[in-house]
């Protein structure tokens, strides 16, 4: 695959184009942004710390991500992969390079970004409702009403989307209450409650066991399919990633650097007899051939 | 509330060992013939607290109060201080040896210092209890937090959260247990410096009625003084546990929190 092959539309990217109703409104003369790159990476490196201490965790990378693409980044442990959600998120600068998104700097906030993590980093003091409500009460336009909508609208919409991933009646629980894969559902929906653009998930189901991740790998898909965010999934289980994502990316061993790029196009809603089917299989063998191979390379030197 | 039966006998068991402690101490004061002048007997002491109840009414009074008084402003120049320190990583590494440092000089030899710039009388006693509550709540605060986790923080920065709002939902819930273990200290370290400086330098309060009376030999009544202190620091103390068990019974993990709601 090479870096060409990303400037191709995918069938998903035409369909958005032609449907400008499903974008979130973007600014006044920004209308050929449309089908433009909601994440532009270029030339990008993160260099942590300094002089001796100095460690290089990401190396010359350029990737785009276009307007309701999910992509998955895989890649060894402690390539960088972290760091690029950091970047993109915005709570990390590149040494060098520049991080664009939604068309600007990611420093200017253009796009509304919602983010999940490995840990459920559910704020213990909080309801499960309170948590979830979080993002309402500090992103606008939400916060100018939370105050008077916090008892009504807000936690309706809560509500609903608890609903949604199966956890409805369970606003009022502690998160200590909860089980993992309950605690990453209410992490999913923190992150999906102001209606972000941009969904960023730092391996969310890396802490759960096998059943309760491939329950929300469809939980997800659904999520995806209805609320149709872009999203960059960091991910260590290539089935998992194959499953949900429209395009793989493949970062090397550290200092990261992209070195595969895969599309993967097999029909929605799909399910977990699919990951068994031989193409999916070859693609997921092909992939672990990839970091394999990285890692012996590793070894050796 | 599952654990209502566990809770009674607990406190049933408190009481008892409260009241066989007092037995204990009037049996052996009967059976080793001590003198009222070395320990007197708790009956006596309470006898003796219920006599003088109206004298001891107003030093009590102005002992509550001005270790209050001290203790209040501490504790808000302690969290202000507490929040500037931790707010930081740089800063908090910076400030804590100083703040090391500053706790471990025993408060009441600063006592004397009062007394030299603004003479004898309440101002000590409440400089006093105020400079003593302020470290333990400045270490609590500050390094509570310090040691908030970042990914906790990172989800609000994520979401373009201004530094004062991830002060405000992540930083300071975070850190209100660590802020009410440091009130617990705090305050009863408070009652010895107020009581300290009246002893040294006051005509008022309860220090100084125990001053007065070991001079005059009147030993039963310097322990009536010792038992007011008591039960005024376990009153305080009571009063913020309940507080914190209100607002942080989520540091405690308890599944009865849930029925409070
Ligand atoms: N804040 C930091 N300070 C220093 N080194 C870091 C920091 N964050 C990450 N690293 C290092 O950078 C490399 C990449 O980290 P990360 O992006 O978290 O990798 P991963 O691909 O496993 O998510 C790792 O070697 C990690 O140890
Ligand atoms: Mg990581």
């Amino acid at each position: 695959m090479s870096a060409q092959d990303i400037d191709h539309p995918s069938p998903e990217a035409i369909v958005l184009a032609t449907k400008p109703a499903v974008m979130p409104a973007p600014p006044a003369a920004d209308a050929m942004r449309s089908k433009a790159d909601l994440i532009d990476l270029e030339g990008v490196e993160v260099t942590y710390g300094r002089g001796a201490k100095a460690l290089k965790a990401l190396d010359t990378t350029t990737l785009e991500v276009r307007q309701g693409e999910f992509v998955a980044l895989v890649g060894p442990s402690g390539c960088g992969k972290s760091t690029i959600l950091k970047l993109v998120s915005g709570l990390l600068e590149p040494s060098t390079g520049v991080v664009i998104v939604g068309g600007r700097e990611v420093a200017a906030k253009a796009v509304q970004v919602g983010m999940a993590f490995q840990n459920p980093t559910m704020l213990p003091w909080l309801s499960v409702r309170d948590n979830v409500m979080l993002p309402l009460k500090i992103v606008v336009p939400y916060k100018h009403q939370f105050r008077a909508k916090r008892k009504t609208e807000y936690r309706d919409k809560v509500e609903a989307l608890l609903e949604q991933v199966g956890l409805g009646g369970f606003g009022d629980k502690y998160p200590w209450q909860l089980s993992g894969g309950m605690l990453q559902r209410a992490s999913l929906c923190r992150a999906l409650i102001h209606e972000p653009q941009l969904l960023l998930l730092d391996e969310p189901f890396g802490a759960l066991d096998q059943f309760t991740r491939e329950e929300l790998w469809a939980t997800l898909q659904d999520l995806w399919q209805t609320r149709k965010p872009t999203v960059l999934l960091v991910t260590h289980d290539l089935r998992e990633a194959v499953y949900l994502s429209t395009r793989i990316v493949v970062l090397s061993a550290r200092p990261g650097r992209v070195i595969d790029d895969t599309e993967i196009d097999f029909p929605r809603p799909r399910t977990i007899e699919m990951t068994f089917d031989p193409a999916f299989v070859g693609i997921t063998q092909r992939l672990r051939g990839l970091i394999f191979n990285m890692r012996s390379q590793i070894g050796k030197a | 509330m599952g654990g209502n039966g566990e809770s009674w006998r607990q406190r049933f068991a408190s009481t008892a060992l409260i009241i066989g402690f007092f037995l204990l101490w009037e049996a052996c004061c009967w059976l080793f013939h001590i003198s009222d002048i070395v320990l007197p007997k708790p009956s006596q002491i309470f006898t003796t607290l219920y006599l003088r109840a109206p004298a001891l009414w107003p030093h009590t009074v102005q002992t509550l109060y001005t270790t209050l008084f001290g203790f209040v402003l501490g504790v808000i120049v302690g969290v202000a201080l507490g929040v500037l320190v931790g707010s930081s990583k740089t800063a908090y590494d910076t400030a804590y040896p100083l703040l090391v440092g500053f706790s471990s000089i025993p408060k009441v030899a600063v006592v004397p210092i009062f007394v030299l710039w603004f003479g004898a009388g309440t101002v000590p006693a409440v400089l006093t209890s105020l400079v003593i509550s302020i470290f333990p709540v400045v270490v609590n605060v500050a390094t509570g937090l310090a040691t908030t986790e970042p990914e906790l923080e990172d989800v609000l920065k994520a979401l373009g959260a201004k530094k004062s709002e991830v002060l405000w939902n992540v930083g300071l819930p975070r850190a209100m247990p660590y802020f009410f273990a440091s009130l617990k200290v705090a305050v009863t370290l408070s009652f010895v410096g107020t009581v300290l400086s009246e002893t040294v330098a006051s005509n008022r309060g309860i220090g100084n009625v125990m001053m007065v009376a070991s001079s005059n030999f009147d030993v039963p009544l310097v322990f009536a003084g010792l038992i007011i202190l008591a039960i005024l620091g376990v009153l305080l103390y009571l009063l913020f546990a309940a507080l914190e068990w209100r607002l942080c019974g989520w540091a405690m993990r308890k599944t009865d929190l849930a029925a409070m709601g």
